[in-house]
């Protein structure tokens, strides 16, 4: 077991740090970070003498051992944008995202489990056909345009909720959050909403067609033809089983949940890690966009480490090739 | 209207006290982007300006007009016997929100600080050498040679204060090798009408009026600055009464927003040109231009001319920019000295002719070449390339269209790889020279101040010596009919394709306004409220 | 797969796949004869574009600009009729979305396949080999699946920028697209086959097989792919329809493919633009056509899908 753990460990690091190269190595060909630092009328020789103040004249692989160097350090830099330490300004925003992305993740998991088991349980009802039909709409537009409607309907039209931002936040500590004000709570419907269509329907398709498995199963007949109730074979053993390849996929969504607030937190004007990706990208802001590659990689890798090892835990059979 | 009830209530009762306090407003002003820097001399960028403005003070300031007025400089000119020093007077009683004074040694501090070499100000300041001051409230500035221009180059250098700046160790503009923040990125001390209050950049920042500043009181007492990035959240945020004030409007919801109750538009023009370029000379390495058997057609002044012809700029700017824009067939906006008439007027638009034109340099069938475009840069920058790819497409010039955000747009311009592209500039300076130093004069090294963004490597020494020639002329008749001189010449050669001056529109509650600023930096002081 | 199956095998296996229970099943659906005419509807129309559009919105000479903004079944101040109106461009909306599905279809249907081919075909290797093999795939999975879809896109797309020179990038976009898409979605497939290969090779029947000196790239296309198709399934129809959105959402970001070629996918990030403004019918049609596509394949997926698996039938 340590020895398993241990091994997926150092190959969780070995992830990181090709991440990092690759992290790096695309910052070469997004675009150019001087042109949005100096002024229109700046001249050449200034915009040089930036470039090697900032060691971007460096050859790579000296810029990458500094990378790696300070990132060790949890040191990522001065942004280029905003002039202050991206690791600051990341943690700033992380609560943010991690509050959108767990409030859309249980709307998607809970809605996604009833309509899954429930779609599972009457295969052949006209509700089933509705369900799986109408789930599909939600996942056959673009996250873009799914918010702006919601905007549009329910801040524009119906003045019902906020159009952008997260309302009034408290601070717990360096934790800001938006759960505990009225106008919190109020903004982050429609961002959460809009985050969790795709994974609800994901989730319940799968929820669906793993129960659908399950039932066929002979144990499950086995349990029918002993007379146990319908409920405790639905729920007991059915859902039960399930649950394992439910729980991959959910915690493995948990990074997609995270990289998908992208463009939600953009549209939503959401002041979270993911606008400040995607202003970052805008303004080639190599120290911010470098550091949160890195941290997605690293919830990524740390989810998947754990998804492994609960795996290796609930599903025996998999010890002798797990663990060799 | 219930707000608007309250403040006047707050008003009445706080008059008693405060003889000289309008009601308490607050204003949620929201634009695009937010500031990048509260940091005075770190970025010269007009957002950040913008802000800066209403915390920090400039020596001069520029009305709607263009003209300089008075703001902590009361009064400037040469010196008496010598052309080489500016001499500005300072504005007595004025204090820093901290309390401190204003002083001659602040301006000395704060000019030294805007030319060192972490400054993003530098380039305006690059011909001075020294800064001196006479008494308090005088100041001297010793340029290396005439430079009767220099005052157009200090309305965005902010004044510090000297001793804030020492206490807190922010006499250097930020290092970004360092690997720490200045205090100055997120803390400030200026002499400027507001306050900072509350600082979260990209998410919420609140200014409040400053009670000592020198001049009268503006009506906003609170501002709430909210950058939205995305238009279409924007627009929905006034609509839904969640902000006051929308900067950055998209030109296609002007007419619904201006006939929803409670909400007006703002229009006017700004001080920007947005105009193609093409690549002179030789065919470079990996051209898109084909069809042409290695010939150059943009060498050819008639396939130049048969483009303007094609370029129906006043369908560019009833569809495309919905009447928010000023067609023009120069490279110079109205706002700018050495404007004139005659060379702003376009030809109508004559595809017959254009094909004739074409036909007469050869290029009867026509050739392709592909156009560089930004996508977020300007206002519908990627419609309006769009438009003209099929304009150009009814001459026989067959355009492909590279379109990218500007971050990608700006190395491919600046490199030089490129053939045929988009750009859009800004005049802040309100002089042509600053347009003929950067756009026309040649890309050398041996002057490697000028040419940055002559991107079609126009070459003309004859023009280039002229340019130079203006930064230090004095006699100004005698430099006007140079400027006017310059202007012949670039537009007989072509060397840009303008299309149209840029508009502004602000969006805001229908019982305030906001006066649209030529250089898109309004200043909420001049709010007013109904 | 149909290289190692001898002539009767196949014929035998053709038969049995289209004489039974898949077009007995067909026809008892409602749905996927719906969905299926749709489908077809749609494909059809894209393909015959050049042939049934009223206009040609791609050839800049017959654009004229004043046609723009023309309300639907309205005729322009140029006299140009548009039945579904007319975008900013002065093109024909009707035109433009026969153009586009054309353009979203072969985005799509090209990612998609690369993506599954790559994922499937590593995901049997690694679930069945194991060992270092295994390791280092599913690595290189974690790799991909730690960035979002829509970042490695953007990276690719990035890089390819930056190594194919900018005056051939409009002619190459496509395919540029079709790798970046592709390549930012194949871990799902990879990951869920692995697990089900594992799962599967456990079983006694792949023993015995094996035991039996079964060829491994027999087993896995004759044993094991039929048992790990359902997933696939699932995933690659979601994943069609998001590799169109992903391609949708690459334009929102702003390195889609360029306006004048546009997709459905770009038609509905310019029409976007138009939502307040009251010109609906940019936005609308497109959209719509654009859930239609993804809905009728989503549908036609499902079904397949039950249809497949064998224990479900």
């Amino acid at each position: 077991m340590l020895a398993f753990i241990l091994r997926r460990l150092g190959q969780s690091i070995v992830v990181m740090l090709v991440v990092a190269v690759v992290s790096f190595l695309m910052f070469r060909y997004v675009g150019d970070p001087i042109i949005s630092m100096v002024g229109q009328e700046a001249s050449i020789a200034d915009q040089e003498a930036l470039r090697d103040r900032l060691g971007l004249n460096d050859p790579f692989y000296v810029q990458f051992f500094r990378f790696i160097t300070n990132a060790l350090q949890g040191q990522f830099g001065i942004s280029y944008r905003l002039q202050q330490p991206v690791t600051e300004l990341i943690l700033s925003r992380l609560p943010a995202t991690i509050e959108l992305a767990l409030v859309s993740a249980t709307m998607a998991l809970a809605v996604g489990l009833v309509l899954g088991v429930f779609t599972a349980l009457r295969p052949r009802s006209w509700s089933t056909g509705a369900i799986m039909s109408a789930s599909l709409v939600g996942v056959s537009l673009p996250t873009f345009l799914i918010g702006i409607g919601l905007i549009y309907i329910f801040a524009v039209e119906l003045k019902w909720l906020p159009s952008f931002g997260r309302g009034e936040v408290v601070n717990l500590g360096w934790w800001r959050t938006g759960f505990l004000t009225e106008s919190g709570l109020r903004s982050i419907i429609l961002p959460a909403i809009t985050l969790s269509l795709f994974q609800m329907t994901l989730i319940m398709r799968l929820v669906r067609a793993e129960m659908l498995e399950v039932l066929r199963q002979d144990y499950i007949k086995f349990a029918r033809a002993r007379g146990l109730s319908k409920r405790a074979i639905n729920f007991g053993h059915a859902l039960k089983n399930t649950l394992v390849p439910v729980i991959t996929i959910t915690g493995l969504q948990l990074g997609s949940v995270i990289a998908f607030a992208i463009v939600t937190e953009t549209v939503f004007q959401w002041p979270g890690v993911g606008s400040l990706f995607v202003n970052s990208v805008a303004v080639v802001d190599v120290p911010v966009m470098a550091a949160y590659l890195m941290f997605v990689a690293f919830i990524f890798v740390a989810i998947n480490l754990i998804v492994d090892v609960l795996y290796y835990i609930v599903d025996p059979r998999l010890r002798v090739a797990g663990g060799r | 209207m219930k707000k608007t009830l309250t403040g006047i209530a707050v008003a009445l009762l706080a008059s008693s006290v405060l003889v000289s306090a309008a009601s308490a407003e607050t204003v949620r002003w929201a634009r695009a982007s937010d500031a990048l820097t509260l940091d005075p001399h770190s970025q010269n960028q007009g957002v950040t300006h913008n802000f800066n403005h209403h915390i920090y003070e400039t020596l001069m300031d520029r009305d709607a007009e263009g003209t300089l007025t008075p703001r902590l400089a009361t009064d400037w000119y040469v010196k008496e016997g010598d052309e080489t020093v500016w001499i500005f007077e300072l504005r007595e009683g004025v204090k820093f929100h901290n309390g401190a004074d204003f002083t001659a040694e602040d301006v000395v501090f704060s000019l030294d600080r805007a030319k060192s070499e972490g400054s993003n100000m530098r380039q305006l300041h690059a011909d001075v050498v020294e800064i001196r001051a006479v008494d308090d409230h005088t100041v001297e500035v010793q340029m290396a040679g005439p430079s009767p221009l220099y005052p157009n180059n200090v309305t965005n250098t902010f004044m510090m204060d000297k001793d804030w700046s020492e206490e807190n160790d922010v006499v250097e503009v930020q290092d970004f090798g360092a690997g720490e923040d200045n205090y100055a990125v997120r803390n400030t001390n200026g002499t400027g009408p507001y306050v900072l209050v509350e600082r979260d950049p990209d998410v919420r920042s609140v200014l409040r009026v400053f009670e000592d500043h020198w001049a009268d009181a503006p009506a906003v007492t609170e501002i709430v600055y909210t950058p939205i990035a995305d238009a279409a959240t924007r627009v929905a945020a006034l609509l839904s009464g969640e902000v006051d004030i929308v900067q950055d409007v998209p030109v296609q919801d002007i007419e619904r927003l201006a006939s929803t109750d409670g909400v007006k538009v703002e229009t006017g023009p700004e001080n920007r040109i947005i105009y193609f370029g093409y690549r002179f000379g030789d065919l470079r390495d990996g051209t898109s231009i084909s069809g042409t058997d290695g010939a150059n057609p943009f060498d050819d002044v008639r396939v130049l001319e048969a483009m303007s012809l094609a370029i129906d700029r006043d369908a560019i700017r009833q569809v495309v920019m919905r009447g928010q824009s000023i067609p023009t067939c120069v490279a110079n906006p109205p706002f700018v000295a050495g404007w004139a008439p005659e060379f702003d007027a376009c030809p109508p638009t004559d595809v017959e002719r254009a094909r004739e034109l074409m036909a007469e340099a050869g290029y009867a069938d026509g050739f392709s070449v592909t156009l560089d475009t930004p996508n977020d840069r300007y206002v519908n920058d990627e419609a309006i390339s769009q438009a003209v790819v099929g304009m150009l497409g009814q001459i026989g010039i067959e355009v492909s269209l590279g379109s990218r955000p500007v971050a990608q747009h700006s190395p491919l311009i600046l490199n030089n790889e490129t053939d045929f592209y988009l750009l859009g500039w800004g005049v802040p300076t309100f002089d042509s020279a600053y347009i003929f130093n950067d756009l026309i004069h040649s890309k050398t090294a041996e002057f490697d101040n000028y040419g940055t963004y002559n991107i079609g490597l126009y070459e003309n020494p004859e023009l280039d010596e002229k340019i130079r020639s203006l930064g230090t002329m004095t006699d100004l008749e005698a430099r006007d009919a140079l400027v006017h001189e310059i202007w012949t010449t670039v537009q007989e050669d072509r060397v840009l394709l303008p299309v149209h001056n840029q508009v502004l529109a602000y969006a805001m509650r229908s019982d305030i306004t906001l006066p649209v600023h030529p250089e898109n930096q309004p200043m909420l002081t001049t709010v007013t409220f109904e | 797969m149909t290289d190692i199956a001898t002539p009767e095998g196949r014929q035998g296996r053709i038969a049995r796949f289209f004489d039974s229970d898949i077009v007995f099943s067909y026809r008892r659906s409602p749905i996927a004869i719906l969905a299926s005419i749709v489908a077809l509807g749609l494909i059809l129309a894209a393909v015959l574009a050049p042939w049934i559009a009223p206009y040609d919105p791609f050839n800049p000479r017959t654009l004229n600009l004043m046609d723009g903004f023309t309300k639907p079944m309205s005729s322009s101040f140029a006299g140009n009729y548009f039945l579904l109106g007319s975008d900013h461009q002065g093109r024909d909306v009707l035109s433009t979305i026969l153009y586009g599905s054309r353009v979203s279809l072969l985005v799509g249907l090209s990612a998609t396949l690369f993506a599954m081919t790559l994922g499937v075909g590593l995901g049997l290797v690694a679930g069945y080999r194991g060992g270092l093999l295994d390791t280092v795939i599913m690595r290189i999975a974690d790799i991909q699946l730690s960035f979002p879809a829509i970042l490695i896109a953007l990276l690719i797309f990035g890089v390819a920028r930056g190594l194919i020179p900018a005056s051939q990038q409009e002619n190459v976009v496509l395919w540029v697209l079709v790798l970046a898409i592709g390549l930012s979605n194949w871990a799902q497939f990879a990951r869920t086959v692995r697990g089900a290969t594992m799962v599967e090779r456990q079983k006694d029947y792949v023993s015995a097989a094996r035991i039996m000196g079964v060829p491994p790239f027999f087993i896995l296309i004759k044993h094991i792919l039929p048992n790990v198709i359902g997933p696939v399934l699932v995933i690659a129809t979601i994943g069609l329809a998001l590799a169109i959105i992903e391609e949708a959402t690459l334009s929102y970001l702003g390195v889609g493919v360029p306006p004048t070629q546009p997709s459905l996918g770009t038609l509905i990030r310019i029409g976007q633009q138009f939502l307040f403004s009251g010109e609906w019918w940019i936005l609308a049609f497109p959209a719509f056509t654009l859930i239609l596509l993804a809905l009728s394949v989503n549908l036609l997926g499902d079904w397949l899908r039950d249809a497949l698996n064998p224990r479900l039938r």
